[in-house]
């Protein structure tokens, strides 16, 4: 008797405890964000904790993305999974593929009543991350999109006009022989080359990238990306390579070191990228302007897609916790919110809103060229062609097109075997996705 | 009489080598059979969905050409590190087993490397080779020679061979050397008076004397290139580019971690590990043979 009286005061202390954490409920966000983007994050969760204190959103860095999303995995299937975890947009199939581990953020917002409006978000941001009826699946984050550096200060050493930018593919080679004439050592570069020379060509020119709608309609796909449009496309950047007019410096962000060291005239790169390369060249020097086209190929361009990664809810947490989440997140899309963090890291504002407040308070005044990535974002309404990319195994289609890019810099291929062999690669890596996911 | 003590028990000695088991059961056998079990099924990152597909895993792989490159690229690795690695730290053992004036100092300088982590290893010479701030590669550069591992195939894989064996020599060196210092005086000299130069003596004494030590390192070696380098070549190209520095140990990471591809990753590894008891089983039915213990 004595003994029960025990255990039970002792499990009251327990539950009486437990109570008194539980106050503040905490939510568990794993992100991938190092160093000062990571400082950026801790100071974007700061004001909601000091906002409310029902809930306490904790940010944990786990490494890189492919790191956070493995952790993430693992962590799901010891069921000891975060309430949100970052994931870039290679990873979208991947999560949407995965049953009973992911709670879509449409759903989320319906079950705790929060208001929800996807309007108020810009079309390819949202629209990379919906189902084709338009359900938010992920919470976008940080989102960014190629857009086209030009050095002033080369420009006019080769005799350019350095406010007038390329507008075309046929300018951008004619203005990077000039430069590379007036002795530079390359033309233009570009940054992540299967995400700006391959799937955003696409969406710029209108172009599949692969089969129902760029996956977004099943994931029985096919590639799409040996187009002839896309033959030519690399047949001329190939040929390019030749006088240096564009020159092939490494995968991911690698051929910034390139251009921020002056060496390039011009550089597609990521939107994110404008701060570390006014922080190489100074204030000023580096121009923003839109992508090139080219005009036989479509008239006008339509939008370019976004990169970056979007916070998914993973599934196995008690319903109430999921309140704090949704109320979390609302949060993050208030457009003061959203424009504070857009002008501090350089990634695309996932509302409209936010990007005019930006653009009230003068931002883009004292910062020419930063609107110029919503822009491009906005520039039509997206459609299949250009809403974005749902492509399994991508991490690997990636690798393979990456490749076989690679060996057509160096010569060993043509655009059109290299494209090919591309597409059949890949294919074979989306058939083993959709095997795994029947 | 005879005084001993015993123990009538039968229990006894299995206990004695409980401990023993336990860790080889739960560290060797458990993720072996996860890995064998894993390979035979296809299945969602997040493990939702499983299914049983027999070897479609390994009729996969078997289709690949990627994966037949990167088993050569693994060959010629291999080849390449345990050669090198073996023939070098013999030369530097030989020659610091000659030295009479500081010798201590020349080995501790020569054992250094073995301190520093495969990982670190791998980042320090990346830096050294960098092309945009790389001293090495600075260097090489005035001498007209363009060093760019981050485009050029063939250099990472140079690189990698470099590193890896650089990381690899003391190890090699310290057992070479104690091998050295065991060989009796006695018969070096005996074969000197007879006449023996120092490249006879190396061949007919010292180097038989030595085999057992170089079997073990032999054996070593090879499962450090397979399996041991990893840490270099995640820090130095993490495979790239082009996946010309792609060896099957990195192969597995890659496509478990980075690809979720968890069956295929997972058949590779059983593949890995057939290989490495394959030729480990080959070194001690043949190579063996030739030792003189």
């Amino acid at each position: 008797m004595k003994r029960m009286l025990l255990s039970t005061v002792a499990g009251l202390a327990t539950l009486l405890s437990v109570a008194s954490v539980q106050a503040q409920v905490e939510i568990q966000f794993w992100h991938a964000m190092g160093g000062n983007l990571g400082e950026a994050v801790n100071a974007l969760v700061e004001p909601f904790n000091k906002e409310q204190n029902a809930y306490k959103v904790t940010p944990v860095f786990k490494g890189s993305y492919t790191e956070t999303l493995t952790a993430a995995i693992a962590a799901f299937r010891a069921k000891q999974n975060p309430h949100i975890v970052q994931v870039f947009e290679v990873g979208t199939a991947t999560m949407m593929a995965a049953k009973g581990a992911v709670y879509p953020v449409h759903q989320l917002m319906a079950d705790t009543k929060e208001p929800f409006d996807p309007k108020s978000f810009i079309g390819p941001v949202y629209g990379y991350y919906s189902t084709t009826d338009g359900k938010l699946l992920s919470m976008p984050f940080n989102s960014s999109t190629p857009v086209f550096y030009r050095n002033k200060e080369m420009m006019k050493k080769a005799g350019l006009d350095p406010e007038k930018a390329p507008a075309t593919w046929p300018e951008v080679a004619e203005m990077a022989k000039k430069i590379v004439a007036s002795g530079a050592k390359c033309g233009f570069t570009s940054q992540w080359q299967t995400w700006a020379l391959i799937e955003n060509f696409g969406a710029w020119h209108n172009l599949p990238f692969a089969t129902k709608a760029n996956g977004f309609g099943g994931i029985d796909i096919e590639l799409r990306i040996n187009s002839p449009a896309h033959v030519k496309h690399i047949e001329q950047l190939s040929a390019w390579t030749k006088d240096k007019t564009m020159v092939y410096g490494g995968r991911e962000g690698r051929s910034t070191a390139m251009f921020n060291a002056g060496e390039c005239g011009f550089h597609i790169a990521s939107s994110a990228t404008a701060s570390a390369i006014d922080k190489a060249l100074g204030q000023g020097v580096a121009g923003i302007s839109m992508m090139p086209h080219w005009p036989d190929v479509a008239a006008k361009p339509q939008n370019s897609i976004i990169g970056g990664a979007t916070l998914w809810v993973l599934q196995g947490k008690p319903a109430a916790e999921y309140v704090g989440v949704a109320k979390f997140f609302t949060y993050l899309s208030r457009p003061d919110v959203q424009a504070k963090w857009h002008q501090e890291t350089g990634y695309v504002p996932i509302t409209s809103a936010a990007a005019d407040i930006t653009e009230k308070a003068g931002f883009y005044k004292s910062n020419p060229g930063r609107d110029i990535a919503v822009k491009q974002l906005q520039l039509n309404a997206p459609t299949e062609n250009s809403k974005g990319l749902r492509i399994g195994n991508f991490v690997q289609i990636r690798d393979v097109v990456d490749e076989e890019l690679e060996a057509v810099w160096a010569g060993q291929k043509t655009a059109k075997v290299a494209l090919d062999d591309a597409v059949k690669r890949g294919n074979e890596l989306l058939k083993r996705f959709e095997a795994a996911n029947r | 009489m005879e005084k001993r003590v015993t123990f009538n028990e039968k229990t006894l000695p299995y206990l004695l080598v409980l401990p023993q088991i336990a860790i080889t059961i739960a560290f060797f056998f458990w993720p072996s059979w996860q890995a064998i079990y894993q390979s035979v099924l296809l299945e969602d990152a997040f493990g939702g969905n499983t299914r049983f597909v027999w070897f479609d895993n390994f009729a996969h792989l078997f289709r690949d050409p990627a994966y037949y490159r990167s088993a050569m690229i693994t060959a010629v690795f291999s080849l390449l590190v345990a050669g090198l690695g073996l023939s070098i730290s013999l030369l530097l053992a030989v020659m610091a087993d000659r030295i009479v004036r500081g010798a201590t100092a020349y080995k501790a300088f020569l054992v250094w490397p073995y301190a520093v982590a495969p990982a670190v290893a791998g980042v320090l010479w990346g830096f050294l080779f960098n092309p945009a701030v790389g001293i090495v590669a600075w260097t090489l550069r005035i001498f007209g020679y363009e060093f760019n591992y981050v485009l050029n195939g063939g250099q990472a894989l140079a690189l990698i061979v470099f590193a890896a064996v650089w990381s690899q020599i003391s190890y090699n060196f310290l057992f070479f050397l104690a091998g050295l210092q065991s060989i009796p005086k006695s018969l070096i000299e005996a074969a000197a008076i007879d006449g023996a130069g120092p490249g006879r003596r190396f061949w007919t004494i010292i180097f038989p004397l030595l085999s057992p030590t170089g079997f073990f390192l032999l054996v070593v070696n090879v499962i450090y290139a397979f399996f041991g380098t990893f840490g270099v070549v995640d820090g130095l190209t993490k495979g790239g580019p082009a996946k010309a520095t792609e060896i099957l140990v990195f192969k597995v990471y890659n496509d478990g971690f980075r690809g979720q591809d968890l069956g295929g990753s997972a058949a590779q590894s059983v593949i890995l590990m057939a290989i490495v008891i394959l030729l480990t089983v080959v070194q001690f039915r043949f190579i063996e043979r030739k030792v003189h213990y």
